[in-house]
């Protein structure tokens, strides 16, 4: 196999920032879920337009915004720069923040299905048996949702390991800190190394397959979406 | 297509100029990203010169590359190296002999912030900055280029560190003119307009820092019988392109 230790280390940063994306998503996504799920609110609409943008906008388009108000002018670079922590572009923290804009809507979407699911009936049961909003979100709401976190949690990091767009716009390809492997796969191709090139996109493929493959497997026999 | 017309036409036909409505064609050609601004000059001068039309697509060379090894419809390809045009032709993708240095390249260290770059290295030695931008040498010349700068300077370890790479010389000029990065090597011809650095502040880098940078051109197996293809690299190396070139921050 001609993959070279950059290639591992790249796979192995691949999975460091999609883990910590989709955990970070889960924290982020559920409320925003809940919130969308639940709200009457006229804001429901233009919210979850927001959410779903990165569905639609080109990455490069996402990453070329991000690389400008992540940056010493911008109003995320200003911010980060007031605080200290210097400009985020070039880091593996910048590509987190990038990466949980860029997955929002494949973590929020099935949360939202799932909770919309639910329904208010098993909350107002809950309610009357006396517990609390907190206690019938814990003891309820998530046991229901499982199959909705799990769904979530899935796409989250498999999208995240697709990443291509975004990193290459603010991550300036240093090894070891914003070096992932689809950017390293374009290199590759780019200086037509085509074997490397194709080992590690072969990887990819059959990594990604087995991901979806899990989660239609997973799905078939229980109602996740609706 | 005939050109033969009744001679009782030809009076009627006499503001028309027969020989370039009917040789007027269209050549397709593939353009490295740092030759746009001058190409596009080139093209609207190559229209009312020879009244054959020039479509351009403008990427990076490696990726250009595979795209005309895989049927790109390409029938002139200009290079940002010397390298790849070689080695389509040895390949047999490209017309034997055919091949040419249309442009030499000049790099730049380049910074939007004035006054941060007195026109020398010593920004580089004095290294007050968090990340200096350079293309991926291994994808791009300029890169290469700019590795071979700091080596020479003895600066290459000392410098490591603070390297951020763009994946062609377009995205290593954003890195800089955003402020992500304060300096970067690009090309001269990026930041070069009329015969001067346009904005910001820039030490261009003497000749024997690097190798040259020859950017060559090729015809392309699908060009080969289009007059357009042949007239365009005439063109390229008349005069007239050599001084479009030259206000771009070429040596042509």
């Amino acid at each position: 196999m001609p993959l070279t230790q950059a290639d591992f280390d790249a796979v192995l940063l691949t999975l460091e920032l999609a883990s910590l994306t989709t955990v970070l998503l889960l924290l982020i996504g559920t409320p925003i879920a809940w919130w969308l799920a639940r709200t009457g609110s006229w804001l429901k609409r233009p919210l979850g337009a927001i959410v779903a943008l990165p569905l639609v906008l080109p990455p490069t388009v996402i990453g070329f915004y991000l690389l400008v108000s992540m940056g010493p002018h911008g109003f995320i670079g200003q911010l980060t720069q007031s605080l200290g922590l210097g400009t985020l572009t070039f880091t593996f923290s910048g590509l987190v923040i990038g990466s949980v804009f860029y997955s929002l809507p494949f973590v929020v979407q099935p949360l939202q299905n799932a909770f919309e699911a639910i329904g208010r009936a098993p909350l107002e049961a809950a309610a009357t048996l006396r517990a609390n909003p907190w206690d019938a979100f814990f003891t309820v709401v998530l046991p229901l949702a499982k199959p909705g976190f799990l769904t979530a949690a899935i796409l989250g990091f498999a999208h995240t390991v697709g990443e291509f767009g975004v990193v290459l716009m603010i991550g300036g390809n240093i090894p070891g800190k914003t070096q992932v492997a689809s950017v390293q796969i374009y290199n590759h191709v780019e200086t037509m190394n085509y074997a490397q090139a194709h080992w590690l996109a072969g990887g990819m493929v059959a990594f990604s397959f087995i991901v979806l493959l899990a989660l239609y497997s997973g799905r078939s026999n229980k109602r996740v979406w609706q | 297509m005939d050109c033969r017309i009744p001679r009782t036409w030809l009076t009627l036909l006499a503001g028309l100029s027969c020989s370039a409505s009917v040789l007027a064609e269209e050549v397709q050609v593939a353009v490295a990203a740092n030759f746009t601004a001058p190409l596009q000059a080139i093209a609207r001068e190559f229209a009312q010169d020879t009244g054959h039309t020039l479509v351009a697509a403008f990427g990076a060379t490696g990726q250009l590359y595979a795209q005309i090894q895989n049927g790109a419809p390409f029938e002139v390809f200009l290079a940002a190296d010397a390298n790849t045009p070689a080695r389509l032709e040895r390949q047999g993708l490209g017309v034997a002999g055919s091949r040419f240095t249309y442009a030499i390249g000049s790099l730049v260290l380049w910074s939007a912030k004035a006054d941060y770059i007195d026109g020398s290295d010593a920004v580089l030695k004095a290294n007050p900055f968090r990340h200096l931008a350079i293309a991926n040498p291994k994808a791009a010349p300029y890169g290469l280029a700019a590795t071979q700068v700091l080596t020479k300077l003895g600066l290459r370890a000392a410098l490591q560190s603070k390297l951020v790479e763009g994946q062609s010389i377009t995205q290593t000029l954003q890195f800089v003119s955003t402020g992500n990065a304060e300096l970067g090597f690009v090309a001269l011809s990026q930041v070069y307009k009329d015969g001067q650095i346009s904005s910001g502040s820039a030490w261009v880098v003497p000749d024997e820092l690097y190798e040259p940078i020859r950017q060559d051109a090729l015809i392309l197996k699908r060009g080969e019988n289009n007059p357009a293809a042949t007239a365009l690299v005439e063109y390229l190396k008349g005069p007239k392109v050599a001084e479009i070139i030259q206000s771009y921050g070429y040596q042509p």
